[in-house]
């Protein structure tokens, strides 16, 4: 922890905690049938998004995945504008056009959630390939899960990545589900992160409910691609406290699993006791960073609900730049 | 000043202006330059029908060879042009298409609108297609309708070396996704093309013959098999307005409708298989928008619904022909 200031702690905490408030939040207020279409939460991954992104800049770029609300607040997309988009809004961050599983601000690097799953491997290939042009040590991170991990896109861009060298990062979030099957089942080896072997380039597996461990090992392979040395495979295994999508009843999880894990597993938890234990923060000042954040959730849902909806015009626009 | 170079020299010669210009240009595909990781030579093939030859010794690292793995270097060149860059990435055959095509379908072509405007994708997809090379089924299809029916791609198929040329500057240039068809019989065809740069726009169909008793739409090839066709049907006092669309979507049906107005009678030549072909949706557009124009019903000539053979014999008598072509205009009449 010895390069980890106060300020970044609190930011630390901050950014995990508006994930984790966004994300209940959703899934209250899905429950009450006033969000349209599909969500996917991140609630339990927090650390994951967090410890990686907070080493990257806004010429830095991510793809993400459809559990993408994690990955776009930790790259510094608007909340207000995230939670108009979850609900069709106009002020959305898309226009009400995209929806939960296509939040994206191409200012800040993020290049999307995505439906397809496995679909950014070759999208932050291309970013890579683009920042490898610039020369200016930009990197892409490419988020995918233990259940993309098999995927032919997310193969074959570890493969390209290696034989052109690329600056980016794979980062596998491993919470032990593809949707209803377990990884013990869809993964032969006991890590994603031993396929990196196959294709000649590190593959480090860390605790992905520990912010600190996830940020030391993200810090070490962003800058290795900055300086030219490639593609890193990391693997954080995790947990998602909700099922694959909200309405899941989540049957395929042990009894007591979520109670378990979070008891035991949840990373703003986890958190909150290494660094007051250090010292450099206090439980007072992690407890008002709760009350902002909370108050800032509330008024992204009171903004979302009063915000205008697309109109019929707008059926029409932005299919291409022009045709 | 004009000289006459092959379809696939104007291809070249594209490629090779605008990489000139524009420094965030880059060409990569399978072999593109060819000989990477060899101790042979480097550019051994400038693509497998020799198109991009050439490129990699003036522009070096700007080609690209790929390794076969569609989806990522296709999904590169996608996320290439999402973060400012212009590339131009071949799928080898369209016929592979079926390997990589989330990449264009769902994300290139979807990335404007789902983002709410935001995005600006501006990637090229050069491919070659058509049959006439007795390349059998895998090799030889005709799929611009498939690609024509997603919005947000745009889709052209130039007929002659000057189209090729002009269109191929302007899909570089142009903002959104393009698929860019090149029929492999067309390569070796040899016609006048200015050396200067230039560009054609979309969405602006070319007259290539006037005529006031029927008019016919062809894509492609099929241009030239109707030019023959109506050549011959002149001779019996039948004259046909040939009309090449040159970019599929967009497509100008004012054009069409047009020239239905003034013939009454509308034969469409297209050499992909007949379901939901170009052919039907022309047919469609014109029924629904000129009905009262036509003098009695569109006939449409295609491939049947087979897939490509591999025989000669039964190749020649899979494609249009200017026969198949002059018997659809007499039923019109």
């Amino acid at each position: 922890m010895a390069e980890l200031k106060k300020e970044d702690l609190l930011k630390a905490y901050r950014t995990m905690k508006e994930i984790r408030d966004f994300e209940e939040r959703v899934h209250k207020e899905f429950a009450t049938g006033k969000i349209p279409g599909f969500v996917h939460l991140y609630a339990g991954e927090e650390a994951v998004a967090t410890g990686v992104c907070m080493h990257l800049t806004d010429e830095d770029r991510i793809t993400s995945t459809h559990r993408g609300h994690g990955h776009c607040i930790a790259k510094g997309v608007d909340i207000i504008g995230m939670m108009a988009e979850i609900y069709g809004k106009k002020t959305g961050s898309c226009c009400g056009k995209g929806g939960s599983m296509h939040i994206a601000d191409l200012e800040k690097g993020m290049l999307g959630a995505n439906g397809i799953v496995g679909a950014g491997g070759p999208l932050g290939c291309g970013a890579a390939l683009a920042a490898k042009f610039k020369g200016k040590g930009g990197v892409a991170v490419v988020f995918f899960g233990d259940g993309a991990s098999n995927q032919g896109t997310i193969l074959e861009s570890m493969n390209l990545a290696n034989i052109w060298n690329l600056p980016v990062i794979f980062l596998a979030e491993n919470n032990g589900y593809a949707e209803s099957t377990g990884v013990k089942y869809n993964v032969p080896t006991p890590n994603i992160a031993d396929r990196a072997a196959g294709f000649n380039m590190p593959g480090v597996t860390v605790d992905g409910n520990d912010f600190f461990a996830v940020y030391e090992a993200a810090n070490e392979a962003i800058k290795r691609a900055r300086e030219g040395g490639g593609p890193t495979l990391l693997e954080c295994k995790t947990n998602r406290f909700y099922g694959h999508f909200e309405g899941d009843a989540m049957t395929y999880k042990a009894p007591g699993e979520v109670k378990r894990q979070r008891e035991e597993c949840d990373c703003l938890k986890i958190f909150a006791a290494k660094a007051t234990a250090s010292g450099l923060v206090t439980a007072a000042e992690l407890e008002a960073i709760d009350k902002e954040v909370a108050a800032l959730i509330d008024e992204a849902v009171e903004k979302a609900l009063a915000a205008p909806t697309p109109t019929e015009a707008d059926l029409l626009t932005d299919v291409y730049v022009s045709y | 000043m004009s000289r006459k170079i092959s379809f696939k020299d104007a291809i070249n010669e594209a490629l090779s202006l605008e990489m000139g210009r524009d420094n965030s240009v880059i060409v990569m595909g399978l072999d593109n330059a060819g000989g990477r990781g060899t101790d042979g030579q480097q550019d051994a093939w400038g693509g497998v029908l020799g198109v991009t030859k050439g490129l990699y010794g003036k522009y070096g690292d700007r080609v690209i060879d790929t390794p076969i793995s569609e989806s990522s270097y296709i999904g590169a060149a996608v996320g290439a042009a999402a973060c400012g860059m212009r590339p131009v990435v071949e799928m080898m055959f369209s016929d592979f298409f079926g390997v990589c095509f989330d990449q264009m379908m769902n994300q290139a072509a979807k990335f404007r609108y789902m983002f709410g405007g935001k995005a600006v994708t501006p990637v090229t997809m050069r491919t070659c297609y058509g049959g006439g090379f007795r390349a059998a089924a895998q090799h030889s299809q005709v799929l611009y309708s498939v690609f024509s029916h997603i919005p947000g791609l745009k889709v052209v198929v130039p007929s002659t070396p000057y189209d090729a040329k002009g269109l191929l500057i302007q899909c570089i240039r142009d903002n959104d996704p393009v698929i860019f068809m090149e029929h492999k019989v067309l390569y070796a065809m040899k016609g006048e093309v200015p050396e200067e740069s230039y560009t054609i726009p979309f969405g602006q169909a070319n007259v290539v013959r006037e005529g006031k008793d029927a008019t016919i739409v062809a894509i492609g090839w099929m241009v030239h098999k109707a030019l023959q066709a109506a050549q011959s049907l002149a001779k019996a006092g039948i004259e046909c307005e040939v009309i090449d669309p040159r970019t599929v979507s967009p497509l100008d049906y004012a054009t069409i409708i047009k020239s239905v107005e003034k013939t009454g009678r509308l034969v469409i030549v297209d050499e992909s298989n007949p379901r939901c072909s170009m052919a039907s949706d022309i047919s469609g557009v014109v029924a629904q928008d000129a009905f009262k124009a036509l003098k009695g019903p569109i006939q449409m000539v295609t491939a049947p619904h087979t897939p490509s053979p591999f025989s000669g014999a039964l190749e020649d008598l899979y494609l249009p022909s200017p026969a198949k072509i002059e018997a659809a205009v007499k039923a019109t009449m």
